[in-house]
């Protein structure tokens, strides 16, 4: 069972959730190593990026091809795990539950180092990998976990997934062995550690059309979820179907971690920790939590990207450092605080 | 809306649970399955909401059976079910919760209407959680609890009510609530079965009672005709007494164990 305070005013909520985010991208076009007056940015955000391409062209440069693009694929990343999250957290009824926990990372992760090291330069490929892996992964801990005949026992879930992880994880690190001599070996181990650091316009033309759809996709079915989390045949009452409804939720929310993953690596706990704070703030109903989860995690990784390229300037932490740092303290404060309440 | 049961057979791992059963329930009339645990009696209520459809027999809801009505809500606009006990994995509101009837009222995208609304209102209002509304589910108890998935049940505005002993575990107060709700939702036409482990709450509630034991229908009709000492000691392998209770005139059984 989850407590959650309820605030009736939601889209409020929303709405400044989705002001915040416009925010933070603009300040973090802004901040860098190079001062970038805030008004050249704002000129071209609003469109009018010809007149700082004539005044300033190298700052032109630095906010088309770098800044914005890195930032847009951070809010993108950032929407899509706290979305899988929330999904992933509503389909297995419990707050642990995120890409991560149940291996979906690292299946994706070892997916896309495989066809980083058989075809360097198959960018449109690397999705496809990162999901195949992914997608294999979250069978394998389903199946498992739902050996046990009354629904999926969620002790089972979580070891499974663990393990499931550790398997794939093995599994990059053997290719990074294998690729030890070779430049490719920076490529892979890119998917171990996470960053944005490629963030580049590729990236993001290849991300946004699949996580906006897989997102139409889990918003049409958010109200499932909520049916779902009063049990199967309680869903199938109300008019649900629930085996159809559980595949789709599952397959895209696997398919956006996947796809986000391909382009990032893996960073953790912004899908497990985003969906849950939002739960608190908003309350369970996923038509609300689903898309304000997306915003602040949209919100949240490129907040925790920008301390990644501004606190050891010049050098980069990898921007899983800063979101493990947040999030794997209050990841153990739930679980204090939840005890034996799993 | 009429249900009827024809020579429903069902098995559960090449273990047969019900091996023939035939009745009809109609609406405004309250049918009460009694049995030993282990009877049949939730299998035979899954049978007929159809989330197991039968092996063999069927189920008509009206003029249609379950499974060609499970797509697009039809099933649900039709009949709701009230499971024993129901687990909630997020803390939703009691208005959230009874809100979700009207799911298969409207298509994915729509907003709540009007009328949704006043069906929320009005199934809130008959089950006395409207108090409750705002409330967080986990804060309230099992019989508040209860009285909520009944409304969630009624404001799908269905024709058919299914009751998975809805009263177990709870106190005689909650008991008495719940089955007074029951009975005037009958009164307003619902057809009603369920499964109960009391006999007299079933003597005291039902227009009949149908005993379920060894996967058939033991004997079937009015309280008084078929909750006899003798089909009791058939089924439930218990020795008992059977009178007439002295305030509401309804059958009364009371355990009259032999020497051991």
């Amino acid at each position: 069972m989850l407590r959650g305070g309820q605030l009736g005013h939601r889209r409020e909520i929303l709405a400044l959730l989705i002001l915040l985010a416009l925010i933070v991208v603009v300040f973090a076009v802004v901040v860098g190593p190079v001062d970038i007056p805030i008004g050249e940015t704002l000129s071209y955000l609003i469109g009018r990026g010809g007149l700082v391409k004539r005044a300033q062209p190298t700052h032109y440069l630095i906010i088309s091809d770098i800044r914005l693009p890195r930032v847009l694929l951070g809010l993108l990343v950032g929407w899509s795990l706290a979305l899988a999250g929330g999904t992933m957290q509503g389909l297995f009824k419990n707050p642990l539950a995120s890409p991560y926990v149940l291996g979906v990372a690292s299946g994706a992760s070892a997916g896309a180092a495989l066809v980083a090291l058989l075809r360097p330069h198959g960018a449109l490929l690397l999705p496809l990998g990162a999901f195949v892996g992914g997608a294999l992964a979250v069978t394998i801990v389903y199946r498992i976990a739902q050996r046990h005949r009354r629904g999926t026992s969620i002790y089972t879930l979580i070891l499974a997934g663990v393990a499931v992880g550790a398997m794939f994880s093995a599994l990059t690190s053997f290719m990074i062995f294998l690729t030890s001599r070779s430049q490719r070996l920076t490529d892979i181990i890119f998917w171990t550690m996470g960053g944005l650091g490629r963030g580049n316009w590729p990236a993001v033309y290849v991300l946004a059309p699949i996580a906006i759809l897989s997102s139409l996709v889990i918003l049409a079915f958010s109200r499932d979820l909520n049916a779902l989390s009063l049990g199967e045949e309680s869903a199938f009452h109300l008019g649900i179907n629930p085996e159809r409804s559980n595949r789709i939720l599952l397959g895209v929310s696997t398919l956006l971690t996947s796809a986000a993953i391909a382009g990032t690596g893996t960073i953790g706990f912004v899908g497990l920790i985003t969906p849950h704070i939002m739960r608190l703030i908003l309350g369970p109903d996923h038509r609300w939590l689903l898309p304000a989860s997306g915003v602040a995690g949209g919100i949240f990784l490129v907040l925790a990207d920008m301390l990644a390229r501004t606190v050891v300037q010049p050098a980069e932490l990898p921007v899983g450092v800063i979101t493990a740092f947040v999030g794997a303290p209050f990841f153990l404060w739930l679980l204090r605080t939840r005890g034996g309440n799993l | 809306m009429r249900v009827a049961v024809d020579a429903v057979r069902f098995s559960y791992n090449g273990q047969p649970i019900l091996r023939g059963v035939s009745f009809s329930v109609s609406p405004g009339e309250i049918l009460t399955i009694v049995g030993q645990n282990g009877s049949g009696k939730t299998t035979l209520l899954k049978n007929i909401s159809g989330v197991l459809p039968p092996n063999e027999g069927a189920v008509y809801l009206g003029m249609k059976q379950p499974v060609e009505m499970s797509s697009g809500g039809e099933l649900a606009r039709c009949l709701a079910a009230v499971e024993q006990e129901r687990e909630v994995g997020f803390d939703f509101t009691v208005r959230q919760l009874v809100s979700m009837g009207r799911f298969s009222h409207r298509g994915r995208f729509a907003r709540e209407g009007d009328a949704d609304r006043q069906k929320i209102a009005a199934a809130m209002e008959s089950t006395n959680v409207t108090q409750f509304a705002e409330r967080p589910i986990h804060t309230l108890s099992g019989g508040e609890r209860q009285r909520v998935f009944l409304a969630m049940g009624l404001a799908q505005d269905p024709k058919v009510l299914l009751l998975d002993e809805p009263t177990t575990h709870l106190d005689i107060n909650y008991q008495i609530q719940i089955m007074e709700i029951v009975r005037r939702q009958a009164t307003a036409g619902l057809t009603v079965l369920m499964a109960l482990h009391d006999l007299n709450s079933a003597a005291q509630y039902s227009d009949r009672v149908a005993i379920l034991h060894d996967g058939v229908i033991l004997a079937i009709g009015r309280p008084a005709e078929v909750l006899t000492e003798i089909n009791i000691k058939t089924a439930f392998d218990a020795e008992v007494r059977v009178g007439r209770d002295p305030f509401t005139g309804s059958i009364y059984v009371t355990p009259h164990p032999q020497k051991v």
